[in-house]
């Protein structure tokens, strides 16, 4: 049961980088795709109607992790405290930039809320790629069950690691232009004309830069954690996820000049799944590893009861249907190109 | 008191009473932006559809304030409550999830359409999405409240080996008896503060002279709510509430009325300052044997004052726990009187040009929100020195490994946003009241004509 919800969480914290990972990446290439407000306002309004529901995944995927796993909730979310306490307040920034800006049509109003929400989209995927370092590198964990990690020691992996290092920082860049491209793929998709164009040739600029960071934190992570490599070699279904990120990192480049939008937005989502499936497949059973591995986190050691397991999985197996039925029926109701003049963005 | 406790208690308190200003006024807006739509389905008058979307813009910039202000809370268990957290996320895991996966799906999917979906959908559906709001916020209330309960009052759990509390029986956790006074009381509580704040939009354009029509609307709309609302908060919910408390945390009801000392035929206190040094009441200006009759219903009840428990078992900080008490019983009773006075002269159709009133009215907005935060002030210090009730004690609940200088950063970043999205809360609205709900030269009949033709 335990191994079941590790899979549950898995796929809902996949979900919500796919679904709010888009709004994100169009948030980082926000100031320099969109040049007029009539282009910033299509961004706005090609995320506008979905973005609150997309980041509603990230609640019920934490939630789900509390109610599942509440030991790896209570020591993750105290060891990480200061880098979520500052997610926190840029996701509050994120939110009023998106939503207050067309409130009051001033220049310099506008202006600050655009800023405020490129910049806090940008350090965002920064700090969420940082947060997936931390998990796969492992953290100071001890006989307590706890630990607390300062945002920096001095960026070298040792048993005192901070929440940035060298290798954190590769993958919260990594992070950073996937989502950028995941973001522009969206865009392009919403939007058409410059807005369109722009959107398609900064992606491409983008491929380049995450195939290479691709197979560099590939390296390090096996440099830094080679019993990754354990699970792939036990279970040979695992071989899939490589496939799946060299085929999505293929028809991306192949897709986006010949201007298959959707083809590429969704390989770009496959690619994302794929890594952080990738991921989850290499850390299993272990939730969150630590330093010395004796310590390590596990879905044995972390899951609530049984029971309270078992009737889990009848309400959210339920809410989970209710879920996607509203979010298949918002995108149908809000498919296609932004036309400016409806909503308020 | 130890300084990483201080803080870590402040840092929650904090964040949950500037964020339950939002949630107090988006649900029980919700509840009366349906009424509105109802009424201007049946009756086919633009003028409703006219007050609800007026609202709705309302409604949306404080759904904002407070999902932004609401996400730290649902951290704050773990970043700052790590072993509370780990000691009984195996019980109320399930609720938080279950808000997650019920009620912020259905409200986010719904908010858009219902607000910026308008003219997509037909007048049906567009009333089905507000409702769908409605039931979301109101389902998350919920899950809220049984988690509070849980703490309160705890069952339907047991206790595991390693010392965590597990999951026994999820009905009686989902159905706990303390979560239903509860729930009615503070959602109550919430329809009142929309009530409030409609009546005094609507009594300000009145006294403004200006869209005195849909003036009219909020006043009849707020004054008959707030009316309903004030008599049921106190009874039945604020009595059901109360009787719970004195019979499950009965330190915590002494600690509130100031009973010192036990005894039969105890007095109602009204006024005075409690003194915790010569554990009297000065000043006392109380009304004899009334909370012996109020409790037990019997004129010379023995009800148990503070004397009768440890003194280690009592709320932490006894001052402050009466006052919220006496302040939220006080606004409740001062409410109730405002409001029948108004529904008196609305029934005898003098309230729209009973200028005094309308000033009442007006000035009245501050209070609900006044009493709904001393009403959670008295749920949660009464509740101390628990974290849950009787298995954990709030001084061992914290995140030991968070220092209170951690802790103080974090919590002056929060003071810091939040004051700044306070401002831009309360200069938008405003925005909203002066723009009106709809524009000046438009009149009404024109617009009567406009729907026709559509």
């Amino acid at each position: 049961m335990a191994s079941l919800w590790f899979w549950i969480v898995a796929a809902m914290i996949a979900t919500y980088v796919v679904l709010d990972g888009f709004d994100l990446g169009a948030g980082a290439i926000y100031l320099i795709a969109a040049k007029t407000n009539d282009e910033r306002r299509r961004i706005l309004g090609a995320i506008g109607p979905v973005w609150d529901g997309n980041e509603v995944c990230l609640l019920a995927a934490g939630g789900t992790l509390y109610f599942a796993f509440p030991r790896l909730y209570a020591s993750s979310f105290s060891g990480f405290y200061l880098p979520l306490t500052i997610v926190l307040w840029l996701l509050i920034l994120r939110a009023i930039g998106i939503e207050f800006r067309a409130r009051v049509e001033t220049q310099v109003w506008q202006d600050f809320f655009d800023v405020t929400f490129s910049i806090s989209s940008i350090l965002l995927a920064v700090f969420f790629g940082a947060a997936l370092g931390n998990v796969v590198r492992g953290v100071p964990l001890d006989s307590t069950g706890y630990f607390f990690e300062p945002l920096w020691t001095h960026f070298k992996l040792s048993p005192q690691t901070g929440i940035l290092d060298w290798y954190t920082v590769l993958i919260g860049v990594m992070a950073l232009v996937t989502l950028a491209a995941h973001g522009s793929y969206y865009v392009a998709l919403k939007t058409d004309e410059d807005l369109e164009r722009r959107a398609r040739g900064f992606a491409l600029l983008c491929w380049p830069v995450q195939f290479f960071l691709t197979f560099s934190s590939l390296v390090a992570t096996y440099f830094i954690r080679p019993e990754i490599m354990v699970n792939y070699g036990k279970h040979k279904v695992g071989m899939l996820v490589p496939i799946v990120v060299v085929a999505s990192l293929g028809v991306m480049l192949w897709a986006n000049p010949k201007g298959k939008e959707k083809l590429a937005f969704v390989a770009s989502s496959l690619y994302i799944t794929a890594m952080l499936v990738g991921a989850a497949f290499a850390l299993y059973p272990v939730v969150l590893p630590a330093r010395d591995h004796q310590y390590d986190l596990t879905i044995y050691n972390t899951a609530a009861g049984s029971h309270g397991l078992d009737v889990g999985l009848a309400w959210w197996t339920f809410g989970a249907a209710l879920a996607v039925a509203y979010f298949v029926f918002v995108y149908r109701k809000f498919r296609g190109k932004v036309q400016l003049g409806e909503g308020h963005y | 008191m130890d300084s990483a406790l201080f803080v870590h208690r402040f840092h929650f308190a904090f964040t949950a009473t500037f964020h339950y200003l939002f949630p107090q006024l988006t649900m029980g807006l919700a509840l009366l932006i349906v009424v509105l739509k109802t009424i201007g389905l049946r009756r086919n008058d633009p003028m409703y559809h006219e007050a609800a979307r007026f609202w709705g813009k309302i409604f949306g910039i404080n759904f904002v304030l407070g999902v932004v202000t609401g996400i730290p809370m649902e951290f704050q268990f773990g970043t700052n409550w790590s072993i509370f957290s780990r000691f009984a996320g195996g019980v109320i895991g399930q609720t938080l999830a279950m808000e997650g996966m019920f009620a912020f799906f259905l409200e986010s999917a719904f908010l858009g359409l219902f607000l910026y979906g308008e003219k997509r959908l037909s007048p049906k559906a567009h009333w089905l999405s507000a409702v769908a709001v409605f039931v979301g916020s109101w389902l998350s209330g919920y899950f809220i409240i049984a988690t509070d309960a849980f703490m309160q009052h705890p069952v339907g759990y047991f206790t595991a080996a390693d010392g965590s509390l597990q999951l026994a029986s999820f009905w009686d956790f989902v159905l706990n008896p303390w979560a239903g006074w509860q729930y009615a009381h503070n959602m109550s509580g919430a329809a009142i503060t929309s009530a409030f704040i409609m009546t005094a939009v609507g009594a300000f354009y009145l006294l403004s002279g200006k869209w005195t029509a849909h003036a009219r609307i909020f006043v009849k709309a707020g004054v008959i709510a707030g009316c309903l609302f004030s008599v049921l908060q106190i009874f039945p919910t604020g009595d059901g509430q109360g009787k719970m408390v004195a019979d499950l945390q009965p330190v915590t009801l002494a600690a509130m009325e100031g009973l010192f000392q036990g005894e039969s035929g105890a007095p109602l206190v009204i006024l005075g300052q409690p003194n915790d040094q010569q554990g009297r009441i000065d000043n006392p200006l109380e009304v004899p044997k009334m909370l012996s009759m109020l409790t037990y219903k019997r004129w010379n009840a023995n009800v148990r004052g503070l004397d009768a428990f440890p003194k280690q078992d009592w709320p932490g900080n006894i001052p402050l726990l009466y006052y919220s008490y006496h302040i939220m019983v006080g606004l409740g009773t001062f409410f109730i009187a405002v409001m029948i006075v108004a529904v008196f002269l609305l029934w005898r159709g003098k309230l729209f040009n009973a200028k005094w009133m309308l000033w009442i009215l007006m000035l009245a907005a501050p209070f609900p929100y006044i009493a709904n935060t001393a009403g959670w002030m008295t749920a949660e210090l009464g509740r101390q020195p628990w974290l849950v009730y009787g298995l954990m004690r709030t001084e061992d609940g914290y995140s030991k490994l968070v220092s209170a200088g951690n802790g103080m950063f974090t919590l002056l970043g929060f003071m810091g946003i939040y004051m700044v999205l306070g401002i831009l809360g309360l200069f938008l609205i405003w925005r909203e009241i002066e723009h009106g709900p709809v524009a000046e030269h438009e009149s009404v009949s024109n617009l009567h004509r406009a729907t026709r033709a559509r």
